[in-house]
């Protein structure tokens, strides 16, 4: 069981709000390139993240492009996993195999700052801040092996071959 | 029970007896990154230790997002790319080549293939019947070492049309109607397929502009049926042999069937910030417009380019309205040259820019300052998309793009022309 805070956000965080076009100079200059995660959503998100904290966001979470630096800042920054009412295809699958969790659940019961411990092995969230337990789906299971395994990479070097 | 495309393509490809919410491997016929996804592609098949390409004909490297280069950390992103492509032998599409969706269109795609590509708007090959989608990085660079990837087979929405467009309407106005309907994760996970006795109304440049816009309404896929437009499209491209027969069986399961027809529709426009902030171009007539942009693998075909000649021939720009032209590949430009089309928008006021995504992703070639609104033909109005998070991005048709470019507000091109 882990513990951090909520960082909440709205409805349809796009990955242009994650990381803008206008810094895709930088995406092979990863350090310097998440300093600017959500930074148009949320001015000064990178900085204010503390290791272990959770994205809390409303639906449709990472629509637009296909571009897995959107997960991979967000995991540079120290954030262990997000929570949205729903997640955008490509950025799900993303997030997945770079072993970063999505966990969808009701987050309207998560305000800004809670204190949240994650269970993964019971697949529930609980906000310390208002005694309410969430409780979110499994993944779909070749989802779930490379999230345990840490990753498409690691899932790959492990097994040679997609195992279904 | 019968097949949805999506299903005959998976299950053909997969060799199983695939059904919607089957999890299947499949092999891929085309694999490709672009250059803002290539690099971390490259870096992830490097971290995985694969040693080569599986199929490296069918592996295409495209500079096309920021081409030519506007910076150092872009060039060196190219080199990269170059030596990556040299080294594995996979086919490289340079700068100035076009727009990965658009080259794809003309030279790759076939209906029953499976394309994945680092790149959202990957859909676009389903115009082709291809189960085209995108992936990011880790995926792609996976499906590049082993050949394969792993797919879910979606449910599908049928989408069926009737009737035929009114002069001024056509496949964009469609589309954003139909995103509108939707909304922008309406169709998450799902394949939108696009069916009934008027698809022949759509030549392959409407339906590139509408598999491409699949994503905005969430979808995995926006497939076609091959029909006597497909042959005739492969056919011209010298690709005859690529065409494959492939329709849905007549008792396949639909999770939802939306029924439209196409001759109620009017000129539409996409509000600030999503895609699914549609209205009638009529509502929002009189807002001013800084920039009108032409381009980018949703309108950008020459399809487009002969439709804001003849339009704006005689004409000018406003005065206070930039006008950008992008062609989506070197052959839309050649022919484009060829038929007179950019000799007429340049002697309306147009910018012409390179074959490429220029201003669609606000890396270059057209950002915005702030405040300013700008009238564009692509498929994404995200706050901060065209480079400036203090500027606001409305989506259209060509025709509603080129009318708003003259009156220099937003006009409904049924009026205006």
């Amino acid at each position: 069981m882990t513990k951090g805070r909520a960082l909440k956000f709205g409805d349809s965080i796009s990955t242009d709000h994650i990381i803008p076009g206008r810094f895709a100079h930088l995406r092979s200059n990863l350090p310097e390139l998440a300093k600017h995660t959500l930074e148009d959503a949320r001015p000064g998100f990178a900085s204010q993240v503390n290791p272990g904290d959770f994205i809390v966001a409303g639906t449709n979470f990472g629509l637009g492009s296909s571009r897995e630096h959107a997960p991979l800042v967000i995991k540079m920054c120290g954030i262990q996993a997000v929570l949205a009412k729903s997640v955008a295809r490509i950025f799900f699958r993303n997030a997945i195999n770079l072993g970063l969790p999505i966990l969808i659940c009701d987050t309207d019961k998560i305000n800004d700052g809670d204190e949240l411990i994650l269970d993964l092995a019971s697949s529930s969230v609980k906000n310390k801040a208002n005694g309410v337990t969430l409780t979110f789906g499994k993944l779909p299971g070749v989802m779930l092996k490379i999230l345990e395994e840490g990753g498409l990479l690691n899932y790959i070097k492990n097994h040679g071959d997609f195992e279904l | 029970m019968g097949k949805t495309l999506a299903e005959k393509i998976l299950s053909t490809k997969s060799g199983t007896d695939a059904k919607a919410g089957d999890i299947v491997v499949c092999g891929v016929d085309l694999v490709f990154v672009q250059d803002t996804t290539g690099p971390l592609t490259v870096r992830q098949f490097q971290e995985g230790h694969f040693p080569r390409l599986a199929r490296p004909e069918n592996t295409v490297v495209f500079l096309d997002h920021a081409s030519p280069s506007p910076s150092s950390g872009f060039a060196n992103d190219h080199l990269l790319l170059r030596q990556f492509s040299r080294a594995q032998g996979a086919v490289l599409s340079e700068v100035g080549d076009g727009i990965s969706h658009q080259i794809i269109a003309e030279r790759f795609a076939g209906p029953g293939d499976v394309i994945v590509g680092a790149d959202s708007h990957t859909v676009t090959a389903g115009a082709l019947g291809a189960f085209a989608t995108g992936m990011g990085s880790s995926d792609i660079a996976v499906a590049m070492a082993l050949g394969k990837t792993w797919l879910r087979v979606p449910e599908t929405f049928k989408v069926s049309v009737s009737e035929s467009f009114a002069p001024l309407v056509g496949a964009k106005d469609f589309i954003l109607n139909l995103i509108g309907t939707l909304g922008a994760d309406g169709a998450t996970y799902k394949s939108l397929e696009f069916s009934g006795e008027a698809l022949f109304n759509f030549n392959i440049s409407d339906r590139l502009t509408i598999s491409s816009m699949a994503v905005e309404a969430g979808a995995k896929v926006g497939i076609f049926p091959s029909d006597v437009v497909t042959m005739a499209f492969l056919d011209w491209r010298g690709r005859g042999k690529d065409y494959k027969a492939l329709q849905a069986d007549s008792d396949a399961e639909y999770e939802r069937v939306l029924n439209i027809d196409l001759s109620q529709l009017e000129p539409m426009v996409a509000k600030p910030h999503t895609v699914d902030n549609v209205s009638p171009a009529g509502d929002v007539k009189g807002v001013k417009i800084n920039q009108v942009f032409i381009g980018t693998c949703t309108n950008g075909r020459l399809t487009d380019l002969e439709l804001a000649a003849k339009l704006i021939k005689g004409k000018k720009r406003h005065s206070d309205t930039r006008l950008i032209v992008a062609p989506a590949s070197r052959d839309v430009y050649l022919s484009a040259l060829k038929e007179g089309y950019i000799q007429t928008l340049v002697e309306a006021g147009a910018t012409v820019t390179p074959p490429g995504c220029a201003a669609c992703l606000g890396v270059h070639q057209g950002v915005l300052a702030d405040g300013e609104n700008c009238l564009s033909t692509a498929n994404r109005n995200f706050q901060g998309r065209m480079g400036n998070p203090k500027s606001f991005i409305y989506l259209a048709s060509t025709a509603t793009a080129i009318a708003t470019a003259i009156a220099g507000e937003i006009v409904d091109p049924r009026e205006a022309i």
